[in-house]
């Protein structure tokens, strides 16, 4: 196929257009028994039209996919170890330092130590276990009856109560601070009261796992102190997970769940129907049941905020 | 891209002669699975574990035990090199579909490895998503199914930070969403489209590409333009993914074809084009095509065919989107650039790859069906005689080239003055002759065009014995207009 010397010429020159020529049809164009009409065509995705390219398309993809479960040839460098303070992984490939700093150091809870993949995981896990203001303001939410639909509510919501999320729950505001457990799966902006609460969200609506690695709820009231890890044995965890001394990930049992004493009835007597149902937990001794049962801050006078 | 996947190791002993005799083979597979809507579909993905041989290990069978020990090792050892030998010996095992069987019927197993993945000791973790990957490979539903655990951390690593990882947590999430609608029907709920969404911004082109062939196998599943597309198009996925294909020193091949083909399916889904052509798609496949083009004439084309084609037929589908008309740019005003560009491209698919000429004429139809502006660029740049010399490629390519002049000639007295004098009469007169049925058939739609707009060309016509080869003409669907182009000739 020849094209003309002048074409390449063109196609680096700059935009422009043809003026084009007048366009003067005859109605005799295309009549019986003729039938030519100048159109567009459009072709939907299962044509036979694409078969030919489709095929090129997926001889590729075989090559690609081949070639993906091998390992990839590293360059190797010197050793060295890494450089964070108090880890002495020793590496040969700048690969495999990278992949180490990303796993390890990147996204680690200053607190704890414990590791995680993402910043937004980070952050979710240091606010709602090493925030002072978090964990007494989702204890102190946890005591007055919150209904969660409006417009009827059998108790008159405590003073510097007022509605939240389109009027769907209650909060009590602290500056602009609401105590709210954030879901974890990515893109997804819902928010709730309690962890079991996201925690059931996560399991019914994302088809997340009951015992998702970093989901773990908090073992017990108050702030969660940095110390050493402790090694569980496999039957605890049902066989699963990765533990050894050292080691900065979760450490707590996989199936416990904390029930956030001091919770008014309904809500925990709710909660508790919904673990019983879904997952095996054991209930700290501390926890007990029934109305009036509340110990802590039972005034509903506004706190101090100023702690 | 190209260097990594152009350098693929073959299988030892393979002389070029065997190469060949395979690819005809996975090509009328990949065919006839493609005729029965089997496209998307695993045991077209990848050869034969056993028969490559790549990285030096071979696919052994491992029993109950074997596995058993390795995963104890691999969770318990107390040395790290112990534990990652561990995990690569199970790897290798997990090549060989017994050993497939044997692991997902094991109780117990597909935790432990869930667990290691989790670890972070970051070498294991990497080992485990490896074994993870080869049981993600398998044709046997129920091993693949096996692997569902462990969606929800693949997930959530794309949000992570190590590429190579990211990498093989994509392929393998690209490997599962083929399996199954019910695979998949767990992904969405999971969040893969905003994972996929946050994971596009990585500046990592491996990452990229991964991340393209996985969105471009979610996206031409079967339910895809109900359950999928919406959803795709509602994320800042369709602008992310615009933005990789511009072209420009950044451009990288690899992921621009995988973007390129999922731009490619959601168009063609027609759920909601328009869309894309406000995000600007029409302008960033029209650039491509251009930089396309410019690539054939610095013959940088090594595997150029692969992003042609899916950006042809983005191009020609949009064109038929009512609101292509609206939008400006230079399709709009009749870029004579875009007729240069697509003339290179055909030149090069004549050489390369001609099962891509039909989809180039096809856009060549689309832009110059309502455009004066692109018919006269056309002529302009003198362009009839090369697009006649495509006409014995084949029937469908024939009558393409034909309805392309067609569409030229309908313009009227003005562009049919263009069209004759020249050699246009004497390819007609052959393909009266010589050709096919469906080409004698568009040739008889040109000719009344023409006789019509040119009746000199009528007058030539008769005096090189055109009414004779006409009469040859015999075919029961012809005869109609046989008969008439014998009564314009013979009245001129």
């Amino acid at each position: 196929m020849q094209l003309p010397p002048a074409l390449r010429a063109r196609l680096v020159g700059g935009p422009g257009a043809a003026e084009p020529l007048p366009v003067v049809r005859d109605p005799a164009a295309g009549r019986a028994p003729f039938r030519f009409v100048a159109r567009k065509v459009r072709f939907p995705r299962e044509h036979e039209f694409f078969e030919d390219g489709d095929v090129q398309r997926h001889l590729y993809l075989q090559d690609v996919l081949t070639q993906v479960a091998e390992e990839p040839q590293r360059s190797r460098v010197p050793e060295f170890t890494c450089q964070v303070a108090g880890c002495c992984q020793v590496f040969d490939t700048l690969e495999g330092y990278e992949h180490h700093y990303h796993t390890r150091h990147r996204h680690a809870c200053s607190f704890c130590k414990r590791a995680f993949p993402s910043a937004h995981l980070l952050d979710t896990h240091i606010l709602e276990w090493h925030d002072a203001l978090f964990q007494i303001l989702s204890e102190r939410q946890d005591m007055v009856s919150v209904p969660q639909s409006p417009p009827r509510q059998r108790l008159r919501p405590a003073q510097g109560w007022v509605l939240h999320g389109g009027g769907q729950s209650w909060v009590q505001p602290v500056g602009l601070r609401l105590v709210e457990y954030q879901c974890l799966v990515e893109g997804c902006t819902e928010k709730f009261k309690t962890s079991s609460a996201r925690k059931d969200h996560m399991v019914r609506l994302h088809l997340y796992p009951a015992d998702f690695w970093f989901d773990k709820p908090r073992k017990s009231r108050g702030l969660a102190t940095p110390g050493p890890c402790v090694p569980l044995s496999a039957e605890a965890l049902g066989g699963g997970g990765e533990q050894s001394e050292g080691d900065a990930m979760e450490v707590c049992a996989a199936e416990d769940v904390a029930i956030p004493w001091g919770a008014p009835s309904e809500s925990r007597a709710v909660a508790a129907r919904m673990e019983k149902r879904t997952y095996s937990r054991r209930i700290p001794s501390t926890i007990c049941f029934g109305q009036g049962a509340a110990r802590g801050f039972k005034s509903t006078k506004k706190r101090d905020q100023r702690l | 891209m190209w260097n990594r996947r152009q350098g693929r190791l073959r299988p030892a002993g393979c002389g070029v002669e065997e190469l060949r005799r395979r690819r005809r083979e996975r090509e009328a597979a990949l065919r006839k699975a493609r005729r029965e809507q089997q496209l998307v579909s695993k045991r077209l993905l990848r050869e034969d574990a056993l028969e490559e041989t790549g990285g030096g290990g071979v696919a052994t069978i491992l029993g109950e035990a074997e596995i058993q020990q390795f995963l104890q090792l691999a969770q318990r050892g107390t040395e790290e090199k112990e534990r990652e030998k561990a995990l690569v010996s199970l790897r290798r095992g997990l090549q060989h579909p017994e050993t497939q069987q044997t692991f997902i019927r094991l109780e117990g197993s597909m935790r432990t490895l869930v667990g290691l993945l989790t670890s972070n000791q970051a070498l294991l973790q990497l080992e485990a998503a490896r074994c993870l990957h080869e049981l993600s490979h398998s044709e046997q539903p129920a091993v693949a199914e096996a692997c569902l655990p462990a969606t929800s951390y693949l997930l959530t690593y794309l949000s992570g930070h190590s590429s190579d990882f990211i990498e093989l947590c994509l392929y393998t999430l690209g490997n599962l969403i083929v399996e199954s609608e019910a695979v998949r029907r767990q992904l969405l709920p999971q969040g893969i489209i905003p994972a996929l969404a946050a994971c596009i911004q990585s500046p990592h082109m491996a990452v990229l590409e991964a991340l393209g062939y996985a969105l471009s196998q979610l996206l031409q599943a079967r339910e895809a333009p109900e359950k999928i597309i919406p959803s795709v198009l509602g994320s800042t996925l369709p602008q992310h993914m615009l933005q990789l294909l511009q072209p420009g020193p950044k451009l990288s091949p690899g992921v621009a074809v995988e973007f390129a083909w999922c731009l490619h399916y959601i168009i063609c889904s027609q759920v909601n084009n328009v869309l894309l052509i406000t995000h600007g798609a029409l302008s960033t496949l029209e650039l491509l095509l251009l930089d396309l083009a410019g690539a054939v004439q610095r013959t940088e084309d090594a595997g150029l065919e692969l992003l042609a084609c899916p950006v042809l037929r983005g191009l020609s589908n949009l064109l038929t989107e009512a609101a292509a008309e609206d939008v400006g740019g230079q399709m709009q005003f009749g870029d004579e650039r875009v007729v240069a560009a697509l003339f290179i491209l055909l030149q090069f698919f004549l050489r390369k790859q001609s099962s891509l000429l039909p989809e180039g004429l096809w856009l060549l139809n689309n832009l110059t069906a309502n455009s004066p502006s692109f018919c006269t660029s056309l002529l302009s740049l003198d362009l009839i005689e090369p697009l006649l010399q495509l006409l014995p490629v084949s029937n469908v390519v024939g009558v393409l080239v034909l309805t392309v002049l067609c569409n030229v000639a309908e313009k009227g007295p003005a562009y049919c003055q263009q069209l004759w004098p020249g050699p246009l009469l004497h390819s007609l007169l052959d393909i009266l002759a010589f050709s096919d049925i469906e080409v004698v058939d568009q040739s008889l739609e040109l000719l009344q065009l023409l006789f019509l707009y040119r009746p000199e060309a009528a007058q030539a016509f008769l005096q090189q014995s055109g009414l004779q080869a006409l009469e040859k003409r015999e075919a029961a669907q012809l005869q109609d207009r046989v008969r008439a182009l014998q009564e314009i000739v013979l009245h001129e």
